[in-house]
């Protein structure tokens, strides 16, 4: 097998082709070209990941293929659709049973956001937030480039809907790499799923590798005091930490794009903290809206309020001389410059909204 | 420069590879292996010593054979290799203490390397996504290798402190895995049914058992100005623990990330593996070591990836999933009739497929 034998790092992986009896057996069909297109994109994800995948697990592939194509041509369907639809899954539930798929530093596992985490809140984002967004254009084509952001909501839909806005409005379909706070990285299952959709630990290497790598950074620098504010805070910026973020793209030397979210903060309307339940379960509130707790797990759908997200002229920060980082000054400067270009872009969006469910 | 090597820790895996390799390069005048037990596979031309790095005659070694590099690598990762943990404590700390204590007294002795363990960083929850050699090891290590690989590097720092013409490298290597070397994770990966944190799903990252040769030797034979210093040693890339588990075929069974101590005890009493308190940790939370200082200062590139390493473990790990197995031939068997039918399609006819 080839992963036996050492590789040099850069060489393109090589693609061993295991070829197991029962697919010598079956006679060649010529003809019905449009459905070996579909069948060779399929071929072509198997086929890379053969490597160490041994014949069990790819005949259960193979022969689940069959058995698809069979009962869709018995059920008198057809097409090439159906072909690249059965192909995409196929291809995709392939990489996951044999482990063949990229997940970098991070954790970051591009190939279970597109497939099945997008699909998943997507929905959230057309139908239920109806999300307009403004000024994608000034998030880069290329490179590095750090979205600051509001927090608000009491659960941190927002930056859920971030991370869909910059994919699919962005021509170049940018995956926002998100610092978070690591109570998240302490929680089970929300642990999980955060490192496979790209969220960090917000530690000051994380966000220098993912800036100096040329990412997209997503951060959200009031953390828990903004998403757990009071309803009667809403659209007020709480502090912006210590401003680590802005060091982070000093040093880097990539902008600071920032990003005002309007809608969320009406979606859970926080008008009380019970403390006590929360130092028990250690989160860091407890949030009682008109709903939650009282109707269960129905109280904690958020209201269907009508989002804008507006990304903001990006702030530069190349045309500092070197150390501008260590320069505490400076660095709360530039804080302070971010937070109010928010906190007045919020004003100007809220005077244009005339309704909260409307827009 | 390496007229006279002395090796520790030769009778097992690492340490006797190291010394082989050492003994067979051209470069490298004599190797002086020493350990308390003579090693089973032939490492010759190595020279072979008796000798327990704990007791004082370490010193009168290094005399009387002018040893110029030292390579400590018998620093002991389970208890059951030392026959428990407080021999294992004793062979580690007390064993290091000695052999230092030797080679700052010594007046031949140029040059240490070390080898320690990315497991000092321990993994917890709010860790970085990497840790770099600056990065300040765990300050609770649950696991009795890790904290006397922190002691171990502590003495070391020490040494270099005093004796600053020393040329002092300590190589701090990811979880070593290959086709023959066993440790306490390989073990787990062995098991067959794999228990995992719930919840979780960890980054991973190995080392080759061969780069791990040969970084040490790299370490010991390479120019003064890459080696010293201390370095973290990994192969390319992470891959997570459901990753690791299809690789080795084996089915994952989540479990509350608490219960750990529950399964060390129930594998320890059943003689299937002997895990280490805090691998659930590392499982939930990861453990990556930054290798930028690797390939900048050190100069060593390893020849396997992460994925490579543990793949060319697995590929000998054997035990096959016997669920994925039943179900591939029935599935088999339901196929050649959907063709004999005339029903499927036909996947070999693929052109530019497989063939």
């Amino acid at each position: 097998m080839s992963d036996a034998a050492p590789t040099p790092r850069h060489r393109p992986r090589p693609v061993v082709v295991p070829m197991t009896p029962s697919r010598l057996e079956v006679p060649s069909q010529p003809g019905d070209v449009e459905q070996l297109e579909a069948v060779e994109q399929l071929e072509d994800t198997t086929s890379t990941t053969s490597g160490g995948v041994e014949d069990g697990l790819e005949d259960v592939v193979d022969a689940l293929v069959d058995v698809l194509r069979a009962t869709a041509r018995l059920a008198g369907l057809s097409g090439e659709q159906l072909e690249e639809q059965v192909a995409a899954t196929l291809g995709f539930l392939t990489r996951r049973v044999s482990g063949d798929y990229e997940v970098d530093l991070f954790g970051f596992d591009a190939d279970f956001t597109e497939h099945v985490y997008l699909p998943l809140v997507r929905p959230l984002y057309r139908r239920w937030f109806r999300v307009d967004v403004t000024g994608i254009e000034h998030i880069p084509a290329e490179g590095g480039a750090l979205i600051v952001s509001n927090h608000s909501g009491t659960m941190p839909w927002d930056s859920l809907m971030t991370l869909v806005a910059v994919h699919d409005e962005h021509p170049q379909r940018r995956h926002l790499r998100m610092l978070g706070a690591d109570l998240v990285f302490r929680t089970p299952i929300l642990a999980d799923l955060s490192r496979k959709v790209g969220t960090t630990v917000a530690a000051t290497y994380d966000a220098e590798q993912l800036l100096g790598r040329g990412e997209i950074v997503g951060v959200w620098p009031e953390g828990f005091k903004g998403v757990g504010k009071p309803f009667s805070e809403r659209y007020r910026l709480q502090r912006f930490g210590r401003g680590g973020f802005v060091s982070a793209a000093l040093r880097a030397g990539v902008p600071i794009i920032p990003c005002s979210v309007v809608g969320a903060e009406e979606i859970h309307p926080m008008l009380g903290n019970a403390g006590a339940i929360a130092k028990l379960l250690g989160f860091p509130y407890f949030p009682l809206t008109p709903t939650f707790p009282w109707l269960g797990l129905l109280g904690a759908v958020p209201l269907p309020t009508k989002w804008t997200i507006e990304f903001g002229a990006p702030i530069p920060t190349d045309g500092y001389p070197q150390g501008a980082a260590e320069d505490p000054m400076l660095v709360m400067d530039l804080t302070d410059q971010v937070r109010e270009t928010i906190q007045q872009t919020l004003h100007q969006m809220l005077m244009r909204r005339r309704s909260v469910f409307l827009g | 420069m390496a007229n006279v090597v002395l090796v520790t820790g030769v009778s097992r895996l690492l340490g006797g590879l190291v010394a082989r390799e050492l003994a067979r390069r051209e470069d490298v005048g004599r190797v002086i292996g020493i350990d308390v037990v003579p090693p089973r596979r032939d490492l010759s031309p190595m020279e072979f010593v008796r000798a327990d790095i704990r007791n004082p005659v370490i010193a009168k070694i290094v005399d009387r054979y002018g040893v110029d590099t030292v390579v400590h690598a018998g620093v002991i990762a389970t208890p059951v290799a030392a026959g428990g943990r407080s021999s294992q404590k004793e062979i580690n700390v007390i064993g290091t203490m000695q052999l230092l204590a030797a080679c700052q007294k010594s007046e031949t002795v140029q040059r240490l390397v070390v080898k320690s363990t990315g497991a000092i960083y321990g993994a917890a929850a709010a860790d970085p996504a990497a840790f770099v050699e600056t990065h300040a090891p765990t300050r609770h290590p649950e696991v009795g290798f890790a904290r006397d690989s922190i002691e171990v590097e502590g003495y070391v720092r020490g040494l270099a402190r005093r004796r600053p013409d020393l040329e002092v490298s300590v190589l701090r290597l990811a979880n070593v895995v290959g086709p023959t070397i066993s440790t306490a994770l390989t073990d787990y990966f062995s098991l067959p049914v794999l228990p995992v944190p719930l919840g979780y799903d960890g980054r991973l990252q190995f080392l080759h058992e061969q780069d791990a040769v040969a970084s040490i030797v790299h370490a010991a034979v390479g120019d003064r100005a890459q080696i010293v210093g201390v370095t973290n040693v990994a192969g390319d890339g992470v891959i997570t623990v459901a990753q690791a588990g299809r690789f080795v075929r084996r089915p994952l069974l989540p479990v509350p990330l608490g219960s750990e101590g529950l399964w060390v005890r129930g594998y320890h009493l059943s003689g299937m593996a002997e895990l280490h308190s805090g691998t659930f940790k590392q499982l939930a939370y990861g453990r990556v070591l930054d290798t930028d200082r690797m390939r900048t200062v050190l100069g060593f590139e390893p020849r396997w990836t992460t994925r490579e390493a543990f793949r060319s473990f697995a590929a000998t790990a054997g035990l096959t999933l016997p669920g994925v197995d039943l179900a591939g031939s029935g599935l088999r068997r339901l196929r050649t009739t959907t063709s004999a039918m005339g029903l499927g399609s036909d996947v070999t006819t693929t052109p530019g497929g497989r063939g």
